[in-house]
């Protein structure tokens, strides 16, 4: 199973780097987002991958915490879950005001290079 | 001594609080503020009346707090003879100068501004000479230059008051520096940077190797601030400030910080060849050309501002002579210059104010005008010019008979008897010219005011300066005799030659110096007269010698030039260069510590895995892959294949144990699905095939950013591979898990994380998305999209067509009956999407759920009516007001965060309890809930208020063409 998730990273992150150093900014949005799964994988990753055991106490099951996938990476990454449906608004909205501004979506703002 | 130690520190600490005081009365409150300042002047000279007694013993008065301990670093306030004597000068001169700017002042002036500054000013000033402690002198050094910097800019309406303001601030804040790098040099050569242990260790500063070097930082710092050439050009240009500004900073105070310096290292620093070679020349040369560019002003300040310069040259001459004598001529002219200069200076800005104009040309004859202020100016300028029976006349004594010593055996030293003559014709000559072009001569007419003798109380400081000028003058001994006696023994501690004060010494060398200079004084102005009346600005000679000039262009060249180029170098403002450097660099470092930390990848297998979460990333990677090539022409498609890869990772998350985390990525899926929709239609169209893509440099280009992100994924999945199978040990996550119930209160550790353990981070991220939609919002209010994308889109034109061409003109039932039955079900769904949201919200400290995934869901019902009926159908019927649901938000999180404070509690301390109520059964009502209350409104606001500041952007862009074509038609008929 690791070596699954493993190589989805590498495939996910490998694909977002590729649209980061695209001239588009549209590109770029989506490598930021295919980036950032790639991120939240790997920082949940971390906890180790455990199947069927949700951080969720069970009251019936006493006290022994061994039961449990690691909650820290899961809090880490639900947050940053959230956080980059932000950054993706608004650099979506800077893109489109760059756009209108400078009739351009090239990242720099004029055309060149490729 | 604990009464001293709150003495002393009174002492610095009253004018900074005067100075928060000052700066909160109201704009127009002259009176109540010159009262404060008096009064806190006042305070100062009291409290150093009270402590004189202890002053004159030997040993110094200490106050000491701790300040860095770890560095050894202590905050000490040390009074002794020279400090006591800054201090009198200091709140003695800042109480007349506060009396005189009362009625300077005009009641436009915003006067909270001046009186707080001045009062920092005189803090930052105090704390300098009172410093026990090489840092702290530094520390206040500094703050005297930012003081300084803002007083001369107090008007800052004018580009000349800010230009020299600037230029001060550049030449002595960067003396500072040199300052602090002599300081730090100095306190390691000693091994303390306690003031008292630096000045006994004398010798083992000046046999250091160091000591050159930190001599000569020392000596930049002092030389900066006290405008000694070829630093001086600062002080001139300073002559925008307010003339009470000029009084009291550059020529009593600020200015005499430098020499202030000079003579408190003095026993520290003076006992080598090197400190004659550093200062002395620089002293000499000061003293000369001040004096003859002095001459040659027209501007009355100005011919002030080089006799400052000349004087302070005349100073620090003295110190660096080494000699003992030589140091006691200079501490006594330090106190006699500030008496006559304040005064000439207050003299001229009360002649600028009654007049109207500093030009010296065009003043004259205000003898019969103004007669005190005549008279009160005259005998100050003679003060300056050394006539006997003044102080000025005492210290000048004292300096000629020092340059006739031996001290350094040079041609310099030789010369100096001759140098300090020709020095002297000049300032008589100056101090001649002020008196005689001012104030006698035909009586000038073409004045932009009628002048006469201001109120009494503006001339009032002016008076009591010119009688201590007198007083001293007369009788020496008995009035500054105790005072200088004390302030020399500190200096030179044991050292103290023997001196007299008597005004009378016989017919000595000095004397005909005097003579002399007198004399030439005289001959020189009546030589000069007529060329003075002219027409010229500056000097003859040194015309050409700018130093404003000089200083300009190298900043033109620090700052402009060099920076540019070296941009030009090392920098692009291009985007890809640069991302591909951060992601290189990334890279590199992670394969560095691979190479330095070999560690052995084990092969894996894929024994155990299942199929079906094969299957599942077998669809997920095909659709990263896919979206990544489509991204640049099918955006629709791209947008749909990352939305497949978001399902992926989602199914990952509930397949291992995150439910959580599955729940918040498939509704963050769709709303990020929503928004890239949504600007999909502001984007440029884009064909397929440009001929500069397939050339081979492009195509190189494409292969190595391949490569780049080839090598990146690679890497990051050996990485991810390499911790999954690595053991887990010692988490701090254990702690979470057996806490979470007990101190949490509830049974979803994610949730307790979130907002209890965690509670702050969250705090700070729901804090960013608040900004972060606001900012959308802000940057969309005034959006205005590319031309071509304000039409309609393509497709919708098509669909118009051939709308019109099946149904004619006019009726549209096409788009009437737009997704008629999705949208009846999806308004009926609202009800309960939202049912749902509370749900999440209600269960989610002990199962899956919580405010960030209620708020979302929330969020999707709002965004579904939106779609199913359109923006301005659900405007008409619903008020969504989703900035006040992020202030709202963001208001109940703090609260409950600070309601802990009641209890005594840190910060976000939770508290819980579970409550029994009727139909909803045992609830917890943890006061975490709340927070994630606020998490949740937040949340949906933020969400809320981006897409539909984007879906109105359509809207906008309509009413805006419809308002277009509405005047066309209505210009035509």
């Amino acid at each position: 199973m690791e070596l699954i998730v493993s190589l989805a990273i590498g495939i996910l992150a490998g694909s977002g780097i590729w649209l980061l150093l695209r001239p588009r900014t549209f590109q770029v949005i989506i490598g930021l987002s295919l980036l950032s799964y790639a991120v939240n994988l790997f920082i949940f990753g971390m906890g180790r991958l455990r199947v069927g055991a949700p951080p969720v106490l069970d009251p019936a099951a006493g006290g022994d915490i061994s039961r449990y996938a690691d909650p820290l990476p899961q809090a880490l990454v639900l947050t940053a879950i959230v956080i980059s449906f932000a950054m993706t608004a608004l650099f979506l909205v800077v893109l489109l005001a760059s756009r209108g501004l400078t009739r351009s979506d090239h990242v720099d703002g004029r055309e060149g290079g490729s | 001594m604990a009464d001293d130690a709150l003495l002393l520190s009174l002492i610095v600490a009253l004018p900074f609080l005067g100075s928060l005081l000052a700066a909160l009365l109201p704009a127009n409150a002259r009176n109540a503020e010159a009262w404060l300042a008096g009064l806190i002047t006042v305070g100062i000279l009291t409290i150093a009346g009270i402590l004189w007694p202890k002053v004159a013993e030997p040993a110094a008065l200490r106050a000491q707090f701790e300040w860095l301990p770890e560095y050894g670093l202590n905050f000490v306030l040390r009074l002794d003879g020279l400090a006591w004597l800054f201090v009198i000068l200091i709140a003695g001169i800042g109480l007349l100068v506060v009396l005189y700017a009362r009625y300077y002042m005009s009641p436009d002036d915003p006067v909270p501004r001046f009186f707080s500054f001045l009062l920092a000013f005189m803090g930052a000033m105090l704390g300098v000479v009172l410093s026990g402690n090489l840092i702290q002198i530094v520390l206040f050094w500094e703050l005297t230059s930012l003081f300084s910097f803002l007083l001369i800019a107090y008007w800052h309406h004018s580009q000349s008051a800010r230009d020299g303001a600037r230029i001060a601030l550049t030449v002595t804040a960067a003396g500072g520096l040199c300052l602090l790098a002599g300081m730090l040099l100095l306190g390691h050569i000693v091994g303390s940077y306690d003031l008292d242990v630096v000045l006994a260790s004398g010798p083992k500063i000046v046999t250091h190797p160091l000591y050159l070097t930190a001599l000569i930082l020392v000596a930049l710092g002092a030389l900066t601030k006290s405008a000694q050439f070829p630093f001086h050009f600062w002080l001139p240009r300073a002559m925008a400030a307010p003339t009470p500004v000029s009084a009291y900073l550059h020529s009593a105070t600020m200015v005499k910080a430098g020499v202030f310096l000079l003579a408190r290292l003095w026993p520290a620093m003076a006992g080598h060849e090197y400190w004659f070679w550093v200062l002395a020349p620089v002293g000499v040369a000061t003293l000369v050309i001040g004096a003859f560019l002095a001459l040659f002003q027209q501007d009355l300040k100005g011919l002030l501002a080089y006799s400052t310069i000349s004087h302070l040259g005349l100073i620090t001459l003295l110190l660096g002579l080494g000699s003992p004598l030589a140091a006691v001529a200079a501490i006594f002219h330090i106190m006699n210059h500030a008496t006559f200069k304040a005064s000439l200076f207050m003299a001229a800005g009360i002649i600028d104010h009654e007049a109207g104009t500093r030009d010296v040309r065009r003043l004259g004859g205000l003898y019969r005008a103004m007669p005190i202020t005549a008279t009160l100016a005259m005998v100050a300028a003679a003060s300056m010019a050394g006539v006997p029976l003044l102080n000025g006349f005492l210290s000048k004594e004292m300096f000629f008979t020092e340059t006739i010593e031996y001290h350094v055996d040079t041609a310099l030293d030789h010369l100096l008897p001759y140098i300090a003559t020709v020095a002297g014709m000049f300032s008589v000559g100056y101090s001649l010219r002020l008196i005689h072009q001012v104030f006698f001569g035909p009586p000038a007419t073409d004045l932009p005011h009628k002048p006469h003798d201001p109120v009494i109380w503006m001339l009032l400081p002016v008076g009591l300066l010119v009688l201590i000028c007198l007083l001293v003058g007369i009788v020496p001994a008995q009035t500054v005799g105790g005072v200088l006696a004390v302030a020399v023994e500190s200096v030179l501690r044991g050292q103290t030659p023997s001196y007299s004060l008597a005004v009378w010494h016989g017919f000595t060398p000095a004397l005909l110096m005097s003579l002399v200079a007198t004399a030439g004084g005289i001959v020189i102005y009546l030589s000069m007269l007529r060329y003075l009346s002219g027409n010229i600005e500056g000097a003859p000679l040194l015309r050409e010698l700018k130093g404003k000039r000089l200083f300009e262009r190298a900043i033109v060249f620090l700052s402009w030039r060099w920076a540019k180029g070296l941009e030009q170098i090392v920098s692009t403002a291009r985007l890809q260069p640069q991302m591909r450097l951060l992601i290189g660099v990334t890279i590199m470092l992670a394969l560095w510590s691979f190479y330095t930390r070999p560690i052995s990848l084990v092969p894996g297998s894929l024994q155990g895995a299942d199929l079906e979460f094969m299957l599942v990333w077998v669809v997920g990677a095909a659709c990263a892959l896919g979206a990544a090539y489509q991204a640049k022409y099918h955006r629709l498609a791209a947008v749909i294949l990352t939305g497949g890869t978001g399902l992926a990772v989602c199914l990952t998350f509930a397949w291992f144990s995150a439910p959580d985390l599955a729940l918040t990525q498939l509704l963050v899926e769709i709303v990020t699905t929503v928004l890239l929709l949504l600007g999909l239609r502001w984007l440029p169209k884009r064909i397929e095939g440009i001929a500069s893509e397939s050339a081979f440099s492009a195509r190189l280009r494409r292969f190595r950013d391949l490569a780049i992100a080839i090598s990146g994924g690679a890497g990051l999945a050996g990485l991810s591979y390499l911790v999954m199978t690595w053991p887990l040990a010692g988490s701090i996550s254990g702690n979470f898990l057996e806490r979470a119930y007990t101190e949490g209160g509830g049974r979803n550790v994610v949730n307790v994380l979130l907002v209890d353990f965690r509670g702050f981070d969250t705090l700070g991220e729901i804090a960013v998305l608040g900004v972060v939609a606001i900012t959308v919002y802000a940057l969309l209010r005034r959006f205005r999209p590319a031309r071509d994308s304000i039409g309609l889109p393509e497709q919708k034109q098509f669909q118009n067509l051939y709308d019109a061409d099946i149904q004619g003109s006019g009726k549209d039932p096409i788009t009437a009956h737009y997704l008629l039955v999705p949208g009846l079900i999806m308004r009926l769904l609202f009800p309960v999407i939202a049912m749902m949201a509370v749900f999440l919200f209600m269960r989610g400290h002990d199962l899956p759920g919580g405010g960030f995934v209620a708020g979302l869901t929330f969020a999707i019902a709002f965004i579904l009516q939106y779609m199913a009926g359109g923006a301005r159908w659900v405007e008409a019927r619903l008020r969504i007001l989703p900035v006040r649901w992020i202030g709202v938000g963001l208001l109940v999180a703090a609260l409950t965060g600070a309601g802990a404070f009641a209890f005594g509690r840190p910060f976000l301390t939770s508290a819980f309890a579970y409550a029994e109520l009727p139909l909803l059964g045992k609830l917890p009502l943890a006061s975490a809930l709340f927070f994630d209350f606020g998490v949740f409104a937040l949340v949906l606001g933020a969400t809320v208020l981006v897409l539909i500041a984007l879906a109105h952007q359509s809207l906008r862009v309509h009413r805006a063409g419809a308002a277009r074509a509405n005047t066309a038609s209505g210009g035509k008929s």
